[in-house]
């Protein structure tokens, strides 16, 4: 098993713009079940022999899609998310960067009225490798194995993956939950969905600088963890008051330091990597 | 983007909530025109993006034109950590009888908007919330909703906010909060909210941030954004739609992805550097992309070598190296370059930029380490040049 993507995730994707049918083809290249496209006024056409329907709702009833993601640009990604609540999916991903925190702060609201999984706003995605991806992530750097990996980054979670792919360290699922101050799935309940997945039997976990996700983070494994874990934090040389790129990656009076984060991973027993080289011996350590 | 307490003060009037009477001033001259206009004490207080800004010796009483005068000739082209103050704003002072705070900001972990009121205002609100967290009472609207009368008035009991002025304060609070969404607000604050003698109640001082991400949709706000000599790289990096911020060292970096670029920060940091920016090109990282980062990088003339980090993901490595000779070629840059390129097709990218006039390393702790050591020897290189 793996979470949130497995064989049987069915996609529609909206935002069939640029970057929406380049990722869409290559969802569908790795064997993803890519099943529609969202584009309001286009409904009857297809692009890329992507059947594409005017609204989330046609586009799940027509094909019994489970999960979306998207790519609308930033100033109606609210909406597009909305939409796709809407019809309670299981799944829904948005990768869309740069999204008004207050447009976050009314989806969140939805969302806690709902049963569907809100991966990002400002995140690449997930990948279950081997069995399907529902994100922008390369498949190159991944390779199916047991160990569940959770990050706030992109690129540097696929450094990573990288890493630990050849180091052997194969991984179950990877969910990068997204950058910005307000997410769908916050850091806690990601690494809760591995810890409690049978097939992941061990976590990489990579924080950054901002907010107390890791913090609680570590309260949670602390409590209820079962397997062996590995930290990164990004950032322990980032000034306070500075937005470090992403709009969640700003330590502010006080609260955020990596050395926060650092110090709670220590305390629940988790050793936390200085450098990412160091992540897959650390890994090889708490398994041996 | 922060607001200047004359611009937030100015959002608190349009919503309603009483200000002191005051004007901005660019001269002493001006400060004295308020002054004399507003008569009796004024306050003149440096307009400036620093917190603390009374401890720093920004902030001074006038009983007259005259000392009004003297204090905006002292304030007015002086530096106040480390930035320099081009206005006042003199305001009319105010008789004093309590101060408290209110304040209303985003709390990521409950992912809701956080209204804060305390009865301690005036000091350092963020102190107060380590040593007496109890004095701040605390509400989380729902979003959807707004702050509802009933949350406000529960603040305001909570906080024991004195009877007389309840009805007051609680209707400031709504107002603010008003402020906060209609604004695209991540901080709005109104510390110390001064409750006066004869009972009413006064906005002494106001805090706004705006979220970068909506100021497309409050261009009367985008248009109260100031640019800074410092901040230019940072502007001009924002309208490529790079994330750019810059830095106390001289090691310049270039990386994708804002999570990548913090690692490599960190990691020039273990090898005993400093990095003179963050700079993430974002998604992708073709040639021209390369370029423009370059440009901005060694603009700077603190950067004493550039590190360039960039993960091929979808985007191949052999391409940005590729990407990179042509930038190299065209642009000549005068000071080190080094290279690591991983992941997709990196060790083709690796191979062809063998033998060119740049270090390319594999890994990121290797590459920092080379480009800690070329800063450091690159002062050297320059002495020995102007010899």
């Amino acid at each position: 098993m793996s979470v949130l993507v497995t064989e049987r995730s069915r996609v529609i994707v909206q935002g069939v713009g640029r970057e929406g049918r380049f990722h869409a083809a290559q969802m569908r290249k790795y064997g993803t079940k890519v099943v529609a496209g969202v584009k309001p006024g286009a409904g009857g056409t297809s692009i890329d022999d992507l059947p594409i329907y005017d609204t989330v709702h046609d586009a799940v009833e027509a094909t019994d899609a489970n999960a979306s993601i998207i790519f609308v640009p930033a100033a109606a990604a609210a909406d597009a998310i909305l939409e796709a609540l809407d019809q309670e999916l299981e799944l829904v991903v948005a990768i869309t960067e740069w999204i008004p925190v207050h447009d976050m702060l009314r989806v969140a609201s939805v969302l806690a009225r709902t049963s569907t999984t809100l991966v990002g706003p400002n995140c690449p995605g997930v990948i279950s490798p081997g069995k399907g991806k529902v994100g922008i992530l390369p498949i190159d750097s991944f390779s199916s194995g047991s160990v569940g990996f959770v990050s706030r980054s992109g690129t540097l979670t696929y450094e990573i993956a990288d890493l630990l792919s050849r180091e052997g360290f194969g991984q179950s699922t990877c969910i990068g939950i997204g950058g910005d101050p307000i997410i769908g799935l916050p850091m806690p309940k990601a690494v809760q969905l591995l810890n409690e997945d049978p097939d992941t039997r061990a976590l990489v976990i990579v924080g950054e600088i901002g907010g107390t996700d890791e913090e609680d983070t570590a309260a949670y494994l602390r409590a209820f963890g079962t397997k062996p874990a590995v930290a990164f934090i990004a950032g322990l040389s980032a000034p306070p008051g500075k937005r470090m790129g992403h709009a969640g990656a700003i330590v502010t009076g006080g609260q955020g330091t990596a050395a926060s984060k650092v110090e709670a991973f220590r305390t629940a027993g988790i050793p936390v990597a200085t450098r990412p080289s160091e992540i897959p011996q650390l890994l090889r350590e708490q398994l041996s | 983007m922060k607001l200047h307490e004359f611009q937030a003060k100015q959002l608190l009037h349009d919503a309603g909530i009483p200000i002191p009477k005051g004007g901005v001033a660019y001269s002493p001259e001006e400060a004295a025109a308020v002054a004399t206009s507003l008569g009796g004490t004024v306050v003149v207080k440096a307009q400036v993006h620093v917190g603390g800004r009374g401890k720093a010796g920004g902030i001074k009483a006038a009983r007259n034109a005259h000392e009004a005068r003297e204090h905006a000739a002292s304030l007015l082209g002086r530096e106040l950590k480390g930035l320099r103050v081009e206005k006042v704003l003199v305001e009319q002072a105010a008789n004093i009888a309590r101060e408290l705070y209110l304040g209303v900001t985003l709390d990521r972990a409950r992912r809701r908007p956080v209204v804060m009121l305390s009865t301690v205002g005036g000091i350092d609100i963020e102190e107060v919330a380590v040593s007496s967290p109890e004095k701040i009472a605390r509400g989380w609207p729902d979003p959807l909703l707004g702050l509802q009368p009933f949350e406000a008035r529960g603040l305001a009991f909570g906080a024991g906010v004195p009877v007389e002025q309840r009805e007051a304060v609680v209707d400031v609070l709504r107002r603010l909060y008003g402020i906060f969404t209609a604004k695209d607000c991540t901080l709005a604050e109104i510390n110390p909210l001064f409750v006066v003698a004869d009972g009413t109640v006064l906005a002494g001082d106001a805090k706004i941030d705006v979220d970068d991400n909506a100021l497309y949709r409050q261009p009367v706000l985008a248009a109260m954004k100031e640019v800074s000599a410092i901040d230019l790289n940072e502007e001009k990096a924002r309208e490529i739609g790079f994330s750019y911020v810059r830095l106390d060292g001289n090691v310049g970096i270039i990386g994708n992805g804002a999570g990548l670029v913090m690692a490599t920060l960190d990691a020039v940091k273990l090898a005993g550097g400093d990095a003179a920016n963050f700079l993430d090109v974002g998604g992708g990282a073709k040639e021209e992309v390369v370029k423009a980062a370059l440009e901005i990088v060694l603009s700077d003339d603190r950067v004493r070598s550039v590190l360039i980090n960039i993960f091929g993901g979808i985007t191949r490595g052999d391409e940005v190296a590729k990407g990179i000779l042509d930038v190299l070629a065209e642009m000549k840059p005068a000071v080190p370059l080094v290279v690591r390129l991983s992941g997709t097709r990196a060790t083709e990218g690796r191979a062809l930029l063998e033998g060119k006039p740049l270090t390319s390393r594999a890994t990121m702790d290797e590459a920092a380490a080379e480009a800690v050591r070329l800063a450091k020897a690159a002062p050297a290189i320059a002495a020995r040049r102007s010899a």
